[in-house]
């Protein structure tokens, strides 16, 4: 692999966003993702969730741990590729793909969080 | 250190013993370890999920409920079950691997792992119980 400056920062981000995403995916994924659709707990009402996304400070923690869980994924399913499916010789294309995906759904993260 | 070191030009290319595609087949915690790689899809799947449901909240009632019936979609539930498994399992690794990754030191003397998991645990639950909160009506 080349030397690249810009590596530990990469793995700064990723490391971040491991840890907020350990921190808040799993209470988020059991709540929205497996306990309102079974019926398990009542969906809250569409206006508690509208004055929650409203707080200033609930718009700035989602948007920070969204964008370095997006990074997290990026760095980590590079190394994916990279070992586990040996394509080295793609690396600027899978680089583009995840970092570039990154960007992007951080972009979109902030254009919807900040909107609402 | 008088004479900088003689290289030789050309060399010979270093012999690499292949690596087969498919290496982390062969070895249970080789395995275990591609499955840990392969939790940050499912990050980046529910940061997806995540932030479609933050749009239709903030598009009104009709689109909040038009979410919900998607999720209720048993296809998408079993994507959530699933990405509910790897992130819990991704958490799991990623907070015993913390001492051995942080070496904390406390007047001089190593603080031992129990000592840094265990908190890690309780934020865990702390945040966990907070973020239930906020959601099911506080």
């Amino acid at each position: 692999m080349t030397k690249r400056p810009i590596e530990p920062y990469l793995w700064l981000l990723f490391s971040a966003g491991g840890v907020l995403a350990a921190v808040f995916f799993p209470v988020l994924i059991f709540l929205f993702g497996v306990a309102f659709p079974l019926g398990w707990i009542g969906a809250p009402a569409q206006h508690h969730l509208l004055a929650v996304l409203r707080n200033p400070l609930t718009v700035a923690v989602l948007f920070v741990v969204c964008v370095l869980a997006l990074f997290h994924w990026a760095h980590r399913f590079r190394y994916t590729l990279y070992d586990g499916l040996q394509i080295k010789h793609l690396n600027a294309l899978i680089n583009l793909i995840c970092y570039g995906g990154a960007i992007v759904g951080s972009v979109i993260a902030g254009l919807v969080l900040f909107q609402i | 250190m008088s004479a900088p070191p003689a290289y030789t030009e050309f060399h010979p290319r270093w012999y690499r013993a292949p690596v087969r595609t498919l290496w982390w087949l062969r070895r249970r915690s080789y395995f275990v370890f591609i499955l840990r790689e392969l939790s940050s899809v499912f990050v980046a799947w529910f940061v997806v999920f995540l932030l479609l449901l933050a749009h239709a909240v903030g598009r009104g009632d009709r689109e909040y409920q038009r979410f919900l019936r998607w999720a209720d979609d048993p296809w998408v539930i079993a994507i959530n079950v699933i990405a509910l498994l790897f992130v819990v399992f991704h958490a799991l690794t990623w907070f015993n691997l913390t001492p051995k990754a942080m070496v904390v030191r406390l007047r001089g003397t190593r603080v031992p792992p129990l000592g840094l998991t265990a908190p890690i645990y309780l934020i865990w639950a702390a945040v966990s119980a907070l973020v239930a909160w906020l959601v099911l009506g506080g």
